[in-house]
């Protein structure tokens, strides 16, 4: 009898406790350490717009952001590359439905350089023979005869991949690449090293020299800007994205919606990320909507 | 030494006592031992888990055909269209940075602990070893960003070298945390040399100097080695500095100014994102069993060492 009653109770305590956590439960948003920034940002400011919603944002990586939603941990999947053939299968598994991809923001991927660097462009040939090793000398680029000190991210990174895949065709980065944790790490050290030279996200840029980049060998050189990576002439840039795997409704799709809206989208720029189409930045500034 | 005839006669003996201290008694050893036990299981677990996510490289034929052939190669390029697992750079890194640290903190380890014993004014002595216990408690997150932001700069300017991080930087970083674990274990390893030994050797004419190098020095050599051993488990098995100091590329070269990627730190950098039963986890895992083997084993050395010679040798003598 006894062993009844406690039953009793913990199935009430815990129908009141799932109605409870059912209304006032957080978005939960995990993913890409790449787009933290951006989706903190967005968290924020939109509690503040908006202050019955709360919203948690978490890094981990694009790996972790899609195992999380696979387990149903996560809201919203933060990815800063496509999902894989082989984790969509899991999910229209799972959840008997494809997995909804949303772009919300685009990034560039710059190669940069130290500041005293004479070296002012780019191309993507030139780009793939430092990385996979065949040119070793800045000579070969027309600067002093000393060895390029190369520094890239470590192979865990979305963006490791997507330079991998789009500026190497795919082929081995040399094994002289040293791999720092983070964009931010290898902002820092390019910037403290003469001879270096490194690539990652145009949000981390400080006291480091962007080079123009040109698709081909003739093309010409294009820095990477808000409406050159808006418009796609920008050669390297790519998508990041949501993704969810319910049909956002109510309190998501407010979220989501209004990230997609010009003011989701100025904070993007904000940050230092791209808007997925271009907007109209400028009265955003002027009329201080945001801080 | 509780149980010796003369201190158990000074207790009350009535039987309800004795019976009422003897289950207390039987019931203590029993919780001491469980909590032991514990902790020994706690480990063979992990040892269990490690092994168990390791196994597939041996006994997955799939797996062994992706792995084995590109194991042993001086190629690390796990995520590539034809992944390459040579764990031979990776070895090197590690024996590159541990033996820049023993280098350095073996001799700074065991001759400030010499002097701390023999030398110094008792007031340098207070100083001296709660500041070497101070470095100890430093978090290797603070030493790692402490050598990628300043030591890389200095040595770089000694050196010339042309990378900035390299291996030189992270053993000489790893050598700061492993100078207290020397010095701690050895300063008490040389305290605990006997009064009588000593005063031996000064009756017999000898120095100062002589006593401190020629008798005490070997006498508290068995403490001296556990403690050398104790170190070099602390070398191999630190990441976080070597992850954030050496620039993590995987060359085969044995020069000290490359920069230089460890076993350790390849587990750092790459198991957040590998895919869960990828042939890439499994020889993670694989490098994981290999390290938790190494670092057993030379724990259990210095403790059986320990045990072993430093009490047989202060009671031959």
């Amino acid at each position: 009898m006894r062993h009844l009653h406690y039953a009793q109770i913990l199935a009430f305590v815990l129908f009141v406790g799932s109605c409870a956590v059912e209304e006032e439960r957080p978005i939960t948003v995990r993913g890409s350490d790449t787009m933290v920034a951006i989706g903190q940002k967005w968290a924020e400011i939109y509690m503040q717009k908006f202050p019955e919603a709360t919203i948690q944002v978490n890094g981990g990586g694009s790996g972790t952001g899609i195992s999380a939603l696979i387990n149903g941990i996560a809201d919203i999947c933060q990815s800063s590359r496509p999902m894989k053939q082989r984790e969509r299968d899991i999910i229209r598994r799972k959840y008997g439905r494809d997995v909804i991809e949303i772009p919300v923001a685009k990034d560039g991927i710059v190669v940069y350089v130290h500041e005293s660097n004479p070296l002012s462009e780019i191309s993507i040939r030139q780009m793939k023979d430092i990385y996979t090793g065949k040119i070793r000398s800045w000579k070969e680029l027309g600067w002093e005869d000393r060895p390029i000190v190369i520094y890239g991210r470590e192979n865990s990174s979305g963006t490791y991949e997507f330079f991998k895949k789009c500026v190497l065709d795919g082929e081995d980065f040399d094994a002289r690449v040293q791999t720092l944790p983070g964009t931010g790490a290898i902002a820092n050290a390019v910037a403290q090293d003469k001879y270096a030279i490194g690539y990652g996200g145009i949000a981390y840029s400080r006291g480091i020299k962007l080079l123009a980049a040109k698709a081909t060998d003739d093309s010409p050189a294009v820095a990477a800007s808000e409406t050159t990576i808006a418009d796609n002439t920008y050669p390297i840039s790519r998508e990041l994205y949501f993704y969810l795997v319910r049909e956002p409704k109510g309190r998501i799709r407010a979220f989501i919606d209004w990230v997609l809206s010009d003011e989701g989208q100025f904070l993007a720029i904000a940050e230092g990320y791209f808007p997925i189409r271009p907007i109209n930045s400028r009265e955003y500034l002027s009329n201080r909507l945001l801080p | 030494m509780s149980s010796t005839p003369a201190s158990s006669t000074a207790v009350p003996t009535s039987p309800k006592v004795n019976q009422t201290a003897k289950w207390l008694d039987r019931l203590a050893q029993r919780f001491i031992s469980g909590v032991a036990l514990v902790s020994i299981s706690i480990i063979l677990l992990i040892l269990f888990f490690t092994f168990k996510e390791a196994q597939d490289v041996f006994l997955d034929a799939e797996v062994r055909k992706e792995v084995l052939p590109t194991l042993f190669s001086t190629n690390w390029q796990p995520i590539s269209d034809s992944p390459k697992y040579g764990v031979i750079p990776l070895f090197i890194g590690t024996l590159k940075t541990t033996f820049i640290a023993m280098v350095i903190a073996v001799p700074i380890g065991i001759l400030s602990a010499l002097y701390a014993v023999m030398f110094a004014p008792k007031w340098i002595k207070e100083i001296l070893k709660p500041s070497v216990e101070l470095v100890a408690g430093l978090p290797s997150v603070v030493i790692g960003f402490f050598a990628l932001v300043v030591l890389s700069g200095w040595l770089q300017d000694l050196t010339g070298s042309s990378f900035r991080l390299n291996a030189l930087v992270g053993g000489v970083a790893i050598s700061l945390t492993v100078v207290p674990i020397i010095f701690t274990i050895s300063e008490d390893a040389l305290s605990a040399v006997p009064q009588s030994i000593k005063e031996a050797s000064y009756a017999l004419g000898a120095t100062e100097w002589e006593t401190a190098f020629y008798v005490v020095l070997p006498a508290a050599y068995p403490g001296i080695f556990a403690s050398i051993l104790l170190g070099l488990g602390r070398a191999v098995g630190e990441t976080l500095i070597v992850l954030m100091a050496t620039g993590n590329a995987a060359i085969t070269s044995w020069s000290v100014l490359d920069s230089t990627r460890t076993l350790t730190a390849t587990i750092g950098a790459e198991m957040a994102e590998v895919v869960f039963g990828d042939p890439h986890y499994n020889v993670l895992f694989l490098i994981g069993t290999f390290l938790f083997l190494f670092s057993m084993m030379l724990n259990l050395v210095a403790e059986f060492y320990i045990k072993a010679k430093l009490l047989k040798s202060f009671r031959g003598m």
